[in-house]
């Protein structure tokens, strides 16, 4: 277990990068605590998996340095990190039996075989595969197969930190469930310093401390999932986070008021001017349909999705979601839209700008 | 469900039908009526039955050539398969070497076989070829004319350089298959190189190694340009493989009966032993899954 320092990390995949494009990774400089676990969260080819391969090691950065509790590691060998990781696709010796693929790492390392015996019995309970110990991997379902690729990074004790690539991508539903809870109570058990790459925000909530959100080979916020919800840093993570995300309203910000179309709304601080794209940002679940007051809306159509309603509705050319309670009723009077001015955010070119104290 | 019936869609089959009758059918019942017939010339044939094969199966001229033939296969296979396979593992597996390496491999098996005979025919004489010559300098005593085991390691030899690119390239596409992520993985285990090949590169490697024995060892139980242009069977007839044998003995003697019976036995012979070998294999390979 350890704490993971990125310093000035960047990697670009081509051989002489020129402009800030070229890097598949932006220049990155962040403290892993030890024992945390983090998710690592964004869409397809943002650059999550490159970072995560730069920290076991498979992968040798363009620049920076990597620490592992302030040893640097930057050249050194995955098998020197000491890193268990586990892919998006189930990797299994095939000719191998259940029992020697998860004893494998252990005997790799020369250790003994008594413990061997015992490590491999205590982590097939754990992925609950006990029955299965002693059939050959080859026959077995995805399911299984990643569930034995899980149990083979998780046999070793004394690992640096525990690498999961979407690891759950080919687990029945049901399966996911289980398998995201168990890591938890591992983690809680154990304390290893637990890092877990996925594009499905549910999966990153659910199973980690901190949320790295990653957009274009940059990191834009790192946060528990309530600072992600509350106030993301970057439109990105408002949009990507949350169901449906968050609305971004292009918007004219003039002290404590937001001016859109002509009408106003209140921000919860007071702005200077500001200079380039600027839009608020407000999510579904702080904005209340009304008949009165508001900005005028025209509702397109109501989602019931059992716990919640969504609304779809067009404000000003745009569409604009609403999150109205299970109870709520929606009139063909209801017109107006007003929004919870605690939690308007100001965005500026993307990025979230914070006002003066009020 | 009522079920159209309409007995012209046997016309549809009539295409295969005559194509695997010209392309197999008729030719190997020609030699089926060959086997069980005897003629004084003059076109005329009566009955024999089975005496063909009886006096074939008699016959020590035959087993002595399924002797030979099993071990020159046996050799070639035991040289190709394993060079074969080092070859595909120590080839790069990105950027322009690639092609390149494929390019060159791929050459030996774009020789037509008589001109891969008579290339190594050349290259192994004493007077002018740049082996046999080199040989010779250097003290070696080298003779494939005269020297029968001088004759084996040149037609084994030729046989390799002929036909070990096709075992590497079926190997390498088996390795190339593999994902990344198996040598991460392996990595981060602390796998050693030989527990990669054991337990990753290996097992993936089977199918198409199962099909590269099986090709390679028709093909070689099958040879004859190659060593009938080096050797011609001899000296004497110490490297006469069974179809230079064969063609002795039907087009060199005429004597088409038995040479009919030893054709029908040669083909069940490999018949059987491909059979036998693929299905030891698959059952190999579900016997680990």
């Amino acid at each position: 277990m350890a704490k993971i320092t990125l310093d000035n990390l960047a990697h670009s995949y081509l051989p002489s990068p020129k402009g800030e494009d070229d890097f598949a990774l932006k220049e990155l400089n962040h403290d892993w605590a030890d024992g945390e676990a983090y998710a690592l969260l964004g869409a397809s080819g943002c650059g999550k998996s490159t970072l995560l391969n730069i920290i076991s090691g498979l992968l040798h950065p363009s620049q920076g340095r990597i620490l592992f509790d302030d040893v640097d590691v930057t050249h050194a060998s995955t098998a020197d990190r000491n890193i268990a990781q586990v892919f998006q696709f189930p990797v299994v010796y095939d000719t191998m039996t259940v029992r020697d693929n998860l004893a494998f790492p252990l005997k790799n390392r020369g250790a003994r075989p008594q413990y061997i015996a015992d490590r491999v019995q205590q982590i097939a309970q754990m992925i609950g595969m006990e029955a299965e110990l002693g059939k050959r991997a080859r026959g077995l379902t995805a399911d299984a197969k990643q569930k034995i690729s899980l149990g083979r990074g998780m046999v070793r004790e004394d690992v640096n930190a525990l690498l999961f690539d979407e690891p759950l991508t080919v687990i029945d539903p049901h399966m996911k469930w289980e398998l995201r809870t168990q890591l938890k109570s591992l983690h809680h058990e154990f304390g290893h310093t637990m890092i877990y790459v996925t594009h499905d925000q549910t999966e990153a909530l659910t199973f980690a401390d901190k949320v790295v959100v990653m957009y274009d080979g940059r990191v834009v916020q790192i946060g528990t999932p309530q600072e992600l919800f509350e106030r993301p840093e970057h439109t990105f993570v408002g949009y990507f986070i949350g169901s449906p995300g968050m609305n971004v309203i292009p918007a004219a910000i003039d002290g404590q008021m937001a001016n859109i179309h002509g009408a106003t709304v209140a921000l919860p601080q007071a702005y200077d001017a500001l200079d380039g794209k600027v839009e608020i940002g407000v999510r579904p679940e702080f904005v209340t349909l009304t008949e009165g007051e508001g900005l005028p809306v025209k509702v397109r159509r109501v989602e019931d999705v059992g716990r919640h309603k969504i609304v779809r509705a067009d404000l000003f050319g745009s569409e604009i979601n609403i999150v109205a309670g299970e109870d709520t009723s929606i009139s063909p009077d209801m017109t107006r839209v007003t929004f919870d001015p605690a939690h308007v955010n100001v965005y500026v070119n993307d990025w979230r700008r914070a006002g003066k104290a009020a | 469900m009522e079920k159209t019936v309409n007995q012209k869609a046997w016309f549809l089959v009539l295409p295969v039908l005559v194509l695997v009758a010209f392309s197999a059918v008729i030719p190997l019942m020609t030699v089926v009526n060959y086997s069980v017939q005897d003629t004084f010339g003059n076109n005329q044939f009566f009955w024999a039955g089975l005496e063909w094969f009886k006096e074939m199966l008699r016959d020590d001229r035959m087993w002595d050539a399924l002797g030979r033939q099993l071990m020159f296969s046996g050799i070639i296979l035991l040289i190709q398969i394993p060079l074969g396979v080092f070859i595909a593992l120590n080839m790069p597996k990105s950027g322009f070497w690639v092609s390149f390496c494929l390019v060159v491999m791929s050459l030996p098996l774009l020789i037509p076989w008589n001109v891969v005979g008579t290339i190594w025919q050349i290259f192994g004489r004493v007077d002018i070829g740049l082996l046999g010559h080199t040989l010779a300098a250097i003290g070696v005593d080298y003779n494939y004319t005269s020297d029968p085991f001088a004759a084996w390691v040149t037609i084994i030899v030729m046989d390799v350089w002929h036909w070990t690119s096709l075992v590497a390239l079926l190997a390498y596409a088996g390795l190339k298959s593999i994902p990344d992520a198996y040598y991460q993985a392996a990595k981060i285990d602390q796998a050693s190189r030989w527990a990669v090949f054991r337990y990753i590169e290996l097992p993936k490697m089977m199918g198409v190694l199962m099909i590269a024995i099986l090709l390679r060892f028709m093909d070689s139980f099958m040879i004859y340009t190659e060593p009938f242009v080096v050797t011609g069977g001899g000296p004497g007839s110490t490297t006469t493989m069974l179809s230079i044998d064969l063609v002795k003995m039907a087009l060199g003697q005429f004597d088409l009966g038995p040479a009919a019976a030893f054709s029908i036995m040669y083909f069940l012979t490999i018949l059987l032993i491909s059979w036998v070998f693929y299905t030891v294999m698959t059952n190999l390979e579900k016997r680990e899954g």
